[in-house]
């Protein structure tokens, strides 16, 4: 049986009430008001589609063997880097096998609904057992714009396989339009879109039914059958519509999340489809369209297995786990759409050694430490002699993951003094459970909030930008916990590579 | 069997520039002017001098690197002259060459120099290096300050010792006025202005919980020192000669930072580096024998943590000392005599050497207005790096008796 294994998802903890972007710019575009209802998910300025990519993964392969994935393909069409694999950034920071397959899949917002299509297909085939399949946006808009309400930030990741399939993929119908709703050209940062009436009328209300009664029509389904109907439509009235016309009753549709969260581009059909597995009950229905130069769709049956799949934070998690603010300047400087004056202490060199990050890559990307064999003494980073001042063993440290190893605050500051995107700069030293310890930035927090003795979980964050060079550099924060840790990540331990 | 360094070397002469905002000079021409008295302090000529060190810690702002920039600007005749650097500790380490320069018998008079130039940036604060500061520790290192790396100093203290934070931040507030009150006695201070406790409680938050007057000044400068043995400078009818009674170093190993027992609340180095100097000096008991201290109080919590790491005040106790005066001009052991860091200001490379200064100055009863009553042993602690990753050096001074 070909299908998903396990589901993952990520929205930033920041969430942007959108009555703030109305209130900053309802002067300058009034019918912002018509969409000013909610919240959208913001990512924080260190993260970014990578990095959101990664969070989704990891949590989709809570419990799982990640020695067990064959391949991982990334889906999105805001990716860091335009020629750089991105996928095998992601690899790297899960520590996935080196002898793995990787893509990033790109170019249209059905880049998520085609990934997985192509990853079920490749399982399916039998030429791989297990592909991590991730999709991740963090679309960019001018200010005051439609788009900038509508458009949200989130990645969604599924894990395909042949063994505790916990939906059965029953099939895909997939249809191709060179249809411009919109187009970002290859050197643009922003999306030139057409007018919302034509793209509703001739582009979502005609693809989507095609391609969805296409797919019933292959596999002698109706709607009838069908529990949930998972698909994307940035227009409400148009969403309903839509369903509608295919026969759906409003109960059988999933929402679209944006009063919660927003569209999150090419990760939006999966992260609903997170979220509709989430509730779903053994054999039920699913059918998951992507809309994008055409739709794709795709038909799952619930398992029995999914009451056994391991616990994870999954989309309610992630949407539970929030900061709402009404500061929509942060915004604006977090994507760079104001410039305020950084000072000259922001001019250092911010040049990156590609030979250092390479040897030091499962260090700096996987955040993979030592343990000595010879005393036991986790570590980071892993060096020839052991840190313990007793034993300094040479050679003597195992691969240590300290990615999933619970930590707390052992000192920390809040720095005014140093640049920052948001100050003031909170770092601290960080002490792992078991042992390991080291200097780390903090993320996702209020300086005011921070304590020594606090949990943090890590996260992968871009540590800095060079624009100069268009280089982004990736390393690991702490997430201070406010809640007490959740059971599934308490239980775990370090975890020694083999 | 090494014997140690104590009275095998004595200080001939000395010298200081006046230390703050020096827009009318930069490094080549403090050296001169620090040099200009030291040579008449000592009574020797350039010619005499035969080997040199240089400290001097940020080059990109200063003057490049080699020692060859002081070999050209003092215009010393085609001698040895070695640059070190070793953080804020780059002054200690270039008296630390010179001194064992005669120790060694190689030479009879060493010249050690220290100097920094930090006004020729175009912003408050040290330079952020960015990834000019190592290849691999630019991709993982937060992008911290100095005054937020020696903030977790106070965050991990106050929690470890269950103290209160307005307890805490009165305590690092007294050692900032007594330092100013200090510093106003002194011309050549770089702040000369006395605050009151109030006015340090009320100034804003540079790196939480450190306030702005927790902070030393960035200053220019430069220091140096003439040292030579006892019996040459005897011969050259030097009188109460200053010698030196110990002299150590003590450098992270890595144990602070990814070990687990470090409470990241004091400086690992700075424990037995003072151990290792009271050996070395013959001193049992710091706290009845030492008289006055010159301390790394590069902030605030710096100098607080330190008289405990100096095995002064006891664990957990030096608030306490602060707030009873210990520590003051007309306290048990006067600290920062001179206005330390704090107010007499802090060019990396100058700042050792200008601790050493203050500590001859009183030894040879020639600090003015500042004079103590007869000291026996100074003590000067200079630390460079982070709490969790430093060069701690300390040396311990003394009449030649």
């Amino acid at each position: 049986m070909t299908g998903i294994v396990a589901y993952g998802a990520y929205i930033p903890r920041l969430r942007l009430s959108r009555l703030a972007i109305y209130q900053a710019m309802g002067w300058f575009a009034p019918a912002l008001i018509m969409v000013a209802q909610g919240e959208r998910s913001m990512c924080n300025f260190d993260e970014d589609s990578l990095t959101m990519a990664v969070a989704a993964a990891r949590d989709c392969l809570t419990g799982m063997d990640k020695k067990a994935v064959d391949a991982a393909y990334l889906c999105s069409t805001t990716l860091p880097f335009a020629d750089r694999q991105n996928a095998s950034i992601m690899t790297t920071a899960l520590n996935l096998r080196d002898d793995i397959l990787t893509a990033d899949i790109t170019s249209s917002q059905r880049a998520g609904t085609t990934g997985l299509i192509a990853a079920l297909d490749a399982v399916r085939a039998g030429s791989r057992r297990q592909v991590l399949l991730t999709a991740t946006d963090k679309r960019e808009t001018k200010p005051a714009y439609f788009y900038e309400m509508w458009f949200g930030d989130g990645a969604a990741s599924l894990l395909v396989g042949d063994e505790n399939v916990i939906a059965e993929f029953l099939g895909s119908y997939s249809v191709t339009h060179d249809f411009v709703d919109h187009y970002r050209g290859a050197d643009r940062h922003y999306d030139y879109m057409w007018e919302e009436r034509w793209v509703r009328e001739e582009g979502y209300a005609k693809f989507i039914p095609q391609a969805v009664q296409g797919l019933l029509d292959k596999l002698t389904l109706s709607m009838q059958d069908v529990g949930k109907l998972v698909f994307p439509c940035l227009f409400k009235a148009e969403h309903r519509t839509i369903a509608k016309g295919l026969g759906a009753a409003p109960a059988q549709v999933m929402d679209t999340m944006h009063d919660i969260c927003g569209e999150t581009g090419a990760a939006h059909p999966l992260l609903m489809l997170t979220a509709a597995l989430e509730a779903a009950k053994p054999g039920e229905l699913i059918v998951v369209a992507g809309f994008g130069q055409g739709c794709d769709a795709l038909a799952f049956r619930v398992t029995e297995h999914i009451t056994k799949l391991s616990p994870r934070r999954g989309f309610k998690g992630a949407l539970a786990d929030k900061r709402p603010t009404d500061n929509y300047m942060k915004f604006l400087k977090f994507r760079e759409l104001i410039q305020p004056e950084m000072g000259i202490r922001a001019e250092a060199p911010a040049q990156t050694a590609m030979t250092a990050l390479w040897r030091n890559r499962r260090m700096l990307t996987g955040l993979v430490g030592g343990k000595c064999r010879a005393c036991g003494t986790p570590q980071f980073p892993k060096q020839d002699y052991c840190v313990n001042p007793v034993c300094c063993a040479y050679q003597s440290q195992d691969d240590y993951e300290f990615a999933d190893v619970p930590a707390q605050i052992l000192s920390f500051t809040g720095d005014l003094l140093a640049v920052s995107v948001d100050p003031p700069a909170v770092y601290g030293t960080v002490q792992f459970a078991g042992g390991g310890r080291f200097l780390a930035d903090f993320t996702d927090c209020d300086a005011q909030d921070v304590r020594v003795g606090l949990p943090v979980k890590m996260a992968f964050r871009r540590r800095f930008t060079d624009s100069e060079r268009g280089f982004t550099g990736y390393f690991w924060k702490a997430v201070p916990q406010s809640q007490p840790q959740t059971a599934s990540t308490e239980a775990v331990a370090g975890k020694e590579v083999q | 069997m090494a014997t140690g360094i104590k009275d095998k070397v004595a200080i001939l002469g000395m010298g200081c520039t006046r230390f703050g905002e020096r827009w009318d000079m930069g490094a080549e021409e403090l050296m001169v002017e620090a040099f200009q008295e030291c040579l008449a302090d000592a009574g020797i000529e350039r010619k005499d001098i035969q080997a040199a060190w240089l400290g001097h810690c940020l080059e990109e702002v200063g003057m490049g690197k080699s020692a060859a920039p002081m070999g050209v600007a003092l215009r010393l005749p085609h001698i040895g002259i070695t640059r070190v650097e070793n953080y804020c500790a780059t002054g200690t380490e270039a008296f630390r060459g010179a001194v064992y320069g005669v120790a060694s018998g190689a030479y009879d008079i060493c010249l050690a120099m220290g100097v920094e130039k930090l006004k020729d940036t175009g912003y408050g604060g040290l330079p952020n290096p960015g990834s000019g500061f190592g290849s691999l520790t630019w991709q993982w290192f937060p992008n911290a300050s100095a005054p937020g790396f020696f903030a977790q100093i106070a965050t991990a203290y106050a929690a470890n010792h269950g103290i209160a934070d307005k307890d805490l931040k009165r305590s690092l507030a007294h050692i900032s006025a007594k330092s100013h009150a200090n510093g106003a006695l002194n011309p050549k201070a770089h702040l000369r202005r006395p605050v009151t406790i109030d006015q340090i409680l009320a100034s804003p938050i540079i790196a939480y919980p450190l306030g702005l007057f927790d902070c030393c000044g960035v200053s220019d400068g430069a220091a140096c020192a003439v040292v030579t043995t006892p019996e040459i400078a005897r011969g050259l009818g030097k009188k109460d000669l200053v010698s030196v009674k110990a002299l150590q170093l003590s450098v992270s190993s890595g144990y602070e930072g990814a070990f687990n027992e470090w409470q990241g609340d004091n400086f690992y180095t700075a424990g037995k580096c003072s151990l290792a100097a009271y050996k070395e000096a013959g001193i049992t008991n710091p706290r009845e024998e030492i008289g006055m201290v010159e301390l790394h109080d590069c902030f605030s919590i710096t100098e607080l943590v330190t008289y405990e790491d100096l095995h002064i005040s006891e664990r957990g106790n030096a608030w306490r000392d602060v707030l009873d005066g210990f520590y003051d001009r007309n306290g048990k052991i006067p600290a920062q005599i001179d206005g330390g860091l704090k107010c007499f200001g802090h060019p990396i490379g100058a700042s050792g050497l200008r601790m050493i200064y203050e500590m001859y100055l009183q030894l040879s009863g020639k600090a003015g207005e500042r004079q103590l009553a007869n000291p026996r042993y100074g003590l000067t602690h200079n630390l460079g790096g982070f709490p969790h990753q430093n060069v701690c050096a300390i040396t311990i001074l003394g009449g030649d008796k």
